[in-house]
């Protein structure tokens, strides 16, 4: 057998994986050095891409070299980015000075529990940042130094950034707990920010990023490519309904722009849910278009700068003002909705040259998006549900048992916790919920957002996937759950490794493909695949889903 | 080590007040002097950093959200743990000022040795030792305005008499007086036993409980055993109050060192992390609306950013468009 590689999830024996040592080091955390180990950190971001997108100092470089080529005023660019960081934003001045290290936040973080490193504690991942700020930016720090916690910002403080900053997920579950609603996604956000003005950063950040400033998706999928993707699953569409789709692309004076991530266009399971998608609008009639311009609605800036996340955003908008379309609906994704959500409007609106959104079927007004203009598609077609507009047969998902993820940011950002539910249960027959500790506001994330979800971090996504994974094989031995329901898009590319490891037998699936298999279309011919392409009925040889 | 030089820091803060009054006889210094400066360096200081932290924008709004969204008319909403107007805002500030809510959800998360286990427990103990320690502090606080002012505040009166209410002792031994102590004791002792607790925890995490222990100790001390001279020190807080200070040299040294602590905690709060308690107020992931999509957020320092337009793009792929039948702007 070939030798496994740290970025194979094979390489990791499990029972030699949770043994855990929680016990912190002997040396205080001021005083013991980042080690980076194979499997615990992401290649830094390519020359190229950094160049395309106009970012700071462009190299080669890895982060286990000594010498990182900083630029030469290094320390002066972090002060300075910091000054007007703090200036700027109350939160991360707040943040700063609020922390009381009561440490009820310590066992929140997915990557302490799987991994047990101190600094990932979220209480200590800000300090790597605190530190530097009391010193330079406070009196007490200034004059008291270490008593106060301030420490002199050092080239190895800057490579700490780099290995916990990259080592966040964002997922803000330990902000849920906080007293003082400190967010870790802010103070990793504000982290990140500052080393991108050095030029560190990931490649499996900063190449979506480029790619979708050009091609406008983070796959970079050129808009013919696009259009061969819609049609293939279309074609996979007519094989199991007898149904063909013909997709709209950028067509102009649609009611409807749709803006999903792209990973739905590319990579299974999530294919299968943007088939749902299609069979869904085609079902209940909906004027809408795709746009190859605006293919993305993920939003990878939100993983390396404020300015970032407005600039790949400003598309959507700009895109449903040439199109001319009344409103835009957004695909099952996590942190596309965080974006959407909290920072869309206030960048890029406002909107007012759409309308606020009416669902054409049922002419309910979605109130609650009157101002971004932008409806889930989860809410759309839970209303359409409610209201009778889809013929559902959930029998045909009896061989399922569905347990369901809330995804982080839609959980903490939205509060997106019953619609799809709602959906959930109008759909298949057999849903089980995993440990309350571990859904709705308290879920846990994958282990492989905010752009970690790569496989040279492999150890890192394995460990922050292991309270997730976990829960997920309670409730497989406890209910027999075969299938992990989920709205995002990364979700559904890691929890496939998070469930292959920590869960083996559990697929993970988007919700529309378990809408898509339930829904009896007008005119189909009857059913005998699933989205998939596997016999309905199960074969009494076949595999074990 | 972190542990160590905040008690000996405190040690000889309570050793320098009782040099200062015994032998230097510094009564104004301890007794108006100091206490007058850590005023003034409390109202400056908190004044600066909560005007600093005001002035600075909010340039998006980020709530963490924790509780059902308001959507679709059918489905019941998380008022208080998601707000989407301000009334719920009011709510959720005033259940996570008052009762410590987030602190509420706290619970213990462990993997079983050796297995691949998680799991959860509830821990309600840091919420209930915070909630101790700061209400008992409270009580504590409005109970010494009665050294203050000549008629003794109503609720002043009120908090006594149900402090009090068991009668033990003479005088009247305070329940608070004691919730307090234990309160503290319970904060100190968690951040020496757990092990993750005190690995974050610095100098500046010890020495405020420290100063606090000594405080409350001193306190019950100058109460119950050396029975302080209740008058002098009325006159004392009277007194600094309308500007005339008299420091009496006849009360008992052990006040000194109590007021000096208490000044030394007044003065250095600002610049610590005590100033949480002002901060909470002003948390962007808690005192604002979930409803960004039905208001919009204006970002005061909005600025422009290169963007990629549809122009562009279709211009360097107008021929691969065409080519497949996808509409352009530009034949």
């Amino acid at each position: 057998m070939a030798e496994r590689k740290p970025d194979e999830m094979g390489y990791y024996d499990q029972e030699e994986l949770v043994q855990i040592d929680y016990d912190p080091p002997r040396s205080g955390w001021m005083d013991t050095p980042v080690d980076f180990r194979p499997g615990s950190w992401i290649y830094p971001g390519k020359p190229r891409h950094l160049e395309y997108l106009g970012l700071a100092n462009p190299r080669q470089w890895s982060p286990t070299d000594d010498d990182w080529q900083l630029p030469p005023n290094w320390k002066e660019i972090i002060f300075e980015g910091m000054r007007e960081r703090l200036d700027k934003y109350r939160t991360f001045k707040i943040f700063m000075d609020c922390c009381v290290r009561c440490g009820a936040c310590a066992d929140k973080c997915h990557f302490f529990i799987g991994g047990g490193d101190p600094k990932n504690m979220p209480v200590l991942r800000a300090e790597l940042l605190r530190s530097v700020y009391r010193r330079d930016f406070t009196t007490a720090g200034k004059l008291l130094g270490r008593f106060a916690g301030a420490r002199e910002l050092t080239e190895d403080v800057i490579k700490e950034w780099f290995y916990y900053f990259f080592q966040c997920t964002e997922c803000r579950r330990c902000s849920v707990f906080c007293p003082y609603g400190i967010d870790t996604a802010e103070i990793t956000m504000m982290g990140r920010e500052l080393l991108n003005l050095l030029g560190l950063n990931v490649n499996w950040v900063i190449e979506p990023v480029a790619n979708c400033f050009r091609t406008g998706n983070h796959l970079g999928i050129q808009p013919h490519g696009l259009k061969d993707t819609l049609e293939f699953f279309a074609d996979d569409i007519e094989e199991i309904t007898g149904i063909r789709i013909d997709p709209p692309i950028n067509k102009k004076g649609a009611e409807i722009l749709f803006v999903t991530p792209s990973g739905d266009f590319l990579a299974d399971p999530g294919t299968f849910t943007c088939m749902g998608y299609m069979m869904m609008f085609h079902e209940l009639g909906i004027d809408y278009t795709w746009s190859t311009y605006a293919s993305e609605g993920g939003n990878f800036g939100l993983f390396t700068s404020h300015e970032m996340i407005k600039r790949l955003n400003a598309k959507i908008y700009a895109e449903a003002k040439r199109l001319g379309v009344k409103w835009i609906l957004g695909g099952e994704c996590g942190h596309m909705w965080r974006v959407v959500q909290q920072y869309m409007d206030t960048m890029n609106g406002p909107a007012d040259f759409l309308e606020v959104p009416v669902s054409p079927l049922t002419g309910t007004v979605f109130e609650n998006a009157s101002s971004t203009k932008m409806v889930h598609i989860i809410e759309f077609v839970a209303d359409a549900i409610r209201n009778g507009k889809l013929k559902l047969d959930p029998s045909r998902n009896d061989h399922l048992s569905v347990t369901f993820h809330d995804s982080c940011n839609p959980a903490r950002a939205m509060g997106f916790f019953e619609e799809p539910r709602y959906v959930i249960n109008s759909v298949c027959r057999n849903f089980h919920e995993m440990p309350e500790n571990t859904i709705r506001e308290q879920t846990f994330c994958c282990g492989g957002g905010a752009g970690l979800g790569t496989d040279e971090n492999m150890e890192m996504r394995l460990r922050g996937g292991l309270p997730r994974g976990n829960a997920v094989r309670f409730v497989q031995e406890k209910y027999g759950v075969n299938q992990l329901a989920c709205i995002c898009a990364i979700d559904r590319a890691t929890l496939t490794t998070v469930c292959d490891y920590w869960a083996p037998g559990v697929q993970v699936t988007g919700i529309h493909e378990l809408l898509a298999n339930a829904m009896v279309m007008k005119g189909e011919t009857e059913r005998t695949l699933n989205l998939r392409l596997e016999p309905l009925k199960e074969e009494p040889e076949g595999d074990d889903v | 080590m972190n542990v160590l030089v905040s008690f000996i820091i405190v040690i000889f803060l309570v050793l320098l007040a009782i040099v200062g009054v015994q032998l230097g006889g510094l009564y104004i210094l301890f007794g108006a002097v100091l206490p007058y400066v850590a005023i003034a360096l409390f109202l400056g200081g908190l004044t600066y950093r909560v005007v600093s932290w005001a002035r600075a924008p909010v340039p998006f709004r980020i709530p963490t959200t924790c509780g059902q969204q308001k959507s679709l008319p059918w489905i019941k909403s998380s008022r208080l743990d998601n707000p989407h107007d301000g009334v719920g805002v009011l709510g959720r500030m005033a259940l996570e000022v008052l009762l410590f809510r987030s602190l509420f959800r706290n619970s213990r998360t462990e993997l079983k040795e050796g297995s691949n286990k998680v799991v959860f427990g509830p821990d309600k103990w840091l919420w209930m030792g915070a909630l101790l320690f700061h209400y008992s502090f409270l009580v504590i606080f409005v109970r010494h305005m009665r050294f203050f002012s000549e008629h003794v505040p109503s609720l002043t009166l009120l908090l006594q008499g149900l402090d009090g209410f068991f009668q033990v002792g003479v005088p009247v031994v305070y329940m608070t007086s004691f919730m307090f102590l234990v309160a503290v004791t319970y904060l100190f002792a968690r951040r020496i036993i757990s092990p993750m607790v005190r690995y974050i925890s610095l100098p500046a995490d010890y020495f405020p409980l420290f100063l606090l222990l000594g405080i409350g100790t001193t306190g019950v001390l100058l109460r119950h055993i050396f029975k302080t001279d209740v008058v002098g020190v009325k006159e004392l807080g009277m007194g600094l109050l309308s500007f005339s200070p008299v420091a009496s040299p006849d009360l008992h040294y052990l006040f000194y060192v109590h007021l000096f602590l208490v000044t030394v905690l007044i003065a250095y709060f600002p610049f610590s992390k005590l100033v949480h308690m002002a901060g909470v107020f002003l948390s962007p992931t808690r005192n604002l609306a979930n409803n960004n999509r039905e208001r919009r957020h204006v970002n005061p320092w909005d600025y422009p950013v290169k963007v990629h337009t549809y122009q562009e793009y279709e211009e360097e792929f107008r021929d691969k468009m065409i080519k497949v039948g996808i509409p352009v702007e530009k034949e």
